[in-house]
C-alpha cells in the first residue's frame, strides 16, 4: 500500500511540476519548478532501488545543468520577454502531436515483450550496495563507453569555451 | 509493489509534456528546458525497466545519458549565449537567417 501511495504522490507531483514548468511566463521560474521537480525524480529513483543513481541526479542536475540554466537566464536580458506572447502562434499543432505521440507510445506499451530476468535481484544489490555492483559493471563491461563519454565530456568543455567566447578582434 | 506500467505511464506524460514544451514555447531557453524534461523522461523508463529485469544496464545506460546530457547543456548554453549576443532575442521564431 505505502509503495502506491508514494509512487501516485510523486507521479502527480512530478506531472504538475513538468507542467509548471513548461508553462511559466518567467524563465526564472521555470528553473525553480525544474529544481524541485529534479528532487522529486531523484526521490522516484530511490524507489526503484537505485540510489546511486539518485544521487547523480542531485548533484549533475540539480547541482550542474540548472545552476548553468540560472546563469545563463540571470545573464541574458529577458525584462521584453516577461511581456511577450509565451507560445508560438500554430501551438495547437504541438500539443496535438505531443498528444500523438504518447498515445503511440501508449498503444505499444501491451506488445513490449520483457526478457528473462538479469543476475541482479534487490537482495543481491543489497549485499554488495548498489554504487560497487554498479561501479563493477562500468569498469568492465562498459569500459570504453565510459571512456567514450570522458571524451565527449572534453569536446563539451572545449566547444562551450569556443562558442561562447567573446571574437578576438583581428 | 507499484506495477511497471505505471512507471511507463509516468514516464510518457513527462515525455509528452516535454514534446509540448518544445514545439510550443518561443523562448528557447524554456525549449532546451523541455528536452532536459524529455531525457529524464527516459531515465526514468530505464531505470524502472531495469528494476523490473532486475538488470544493472539500464542503470548504467541512464549514466551516459546523465553524462551526454550535462554536456548538451554546456554545448547549447554556450549556443544561446552567442546567438543572444548576435540577435539580441531568445525567441526561436525570430532566428530566421537560414530562410529555412
Amino acid at each position: 500500500m505505502l509503495p502506491q501511495v508514494l509512487f501516485l504522490y510523486f507521479a502527480f507531483a512530478i506531472v504538475a511540476l513538468s507542467l509548471a514548468v513548461i508553462t511559466r511566463k518567467n524563465p526564472v521560474h521555470s528553473v525553480i519548478f525544474m529544481l524541485v521537480l529534479f528532487f522529486h525524480i531523484a526521490a522516484l529513483y530511490l524507489t526503484l532501488n537505485a540510489e546511486f543513481l539518485a544521487a547523480i541526479q542531485i548533484i549533475v542536475y540539480a547541482g550542474a545543468i540548472l545552476v548553468l540554466f540560472l546563469f545563463v537566464v540571470l545573464m541574458l536580458n529577458l525584462k521584453e520577454e516577461v511581456t511577450e506572447h509565451r507560445y508560438i502562434s500554430l501551438w495547437a499543432v504541438g500539443v496535438l502531436l505531443s498528444i500523438a505521440i504518447s498515445a503511440i507510445f501508449l498503444m505499444t506499451l501491451s506488445s513490449i515483450p520483457l526478457g528473462a530476468k538479469g543476475v541482479f535481484s534487490p537482495d543481491v544489490i543489497a549485499s554488495e550496495t548498489h554504487t560497487v555492483a554498479l561501479g563493477k559493471l562500468l569498469y568492465t563491461e562498459f569500459l570504453y563507453p565510459f571512456e567514450i563519454a570522458s571524451v565527449i565530456l572534453l569536446v563539451a568543455i572545449v566547444g562551450a569555451v569556443v562558442l561562447a567566447k567573446k571574437r578576438l578582434k583581428s | 509493489m507499484v506495477p511497471l506500467e505505471w512507471y511507463i505511464w509516468l514516464a510518457t506524460a513527462v515525455f509528452a509534456i516535454g514534446v509540448a514544451g518544445f514545439l510550443t514555447r518561443r523562448n528557447i531557453i524554456i525549449m532546451f528546458m523541455s528536452i532536459e524534461l524529455m531525457l529524464n523522461a527516459v531515465n526514468i523508463s530505464l531505470i524502472s525497466f531495469s528494476y523490473y529485469l532486475q538488470d544493472l544496464r539500464g542503470h548504467i545506460l541512464s549514466f551516459f545519458v546523465i553524462t551526454v546530457a550535462a554536456a548538451e547543456a554546456a554545448i547549447g548554453l554556450a549556443i544561446i549565449i552567442s546567438l543572444f549576443r548576435n540577435k539580441a532575442t531568445v525567441h526561436a521564431d525570430e532566428m530566421n537567417e537560414m530562410k529555412g
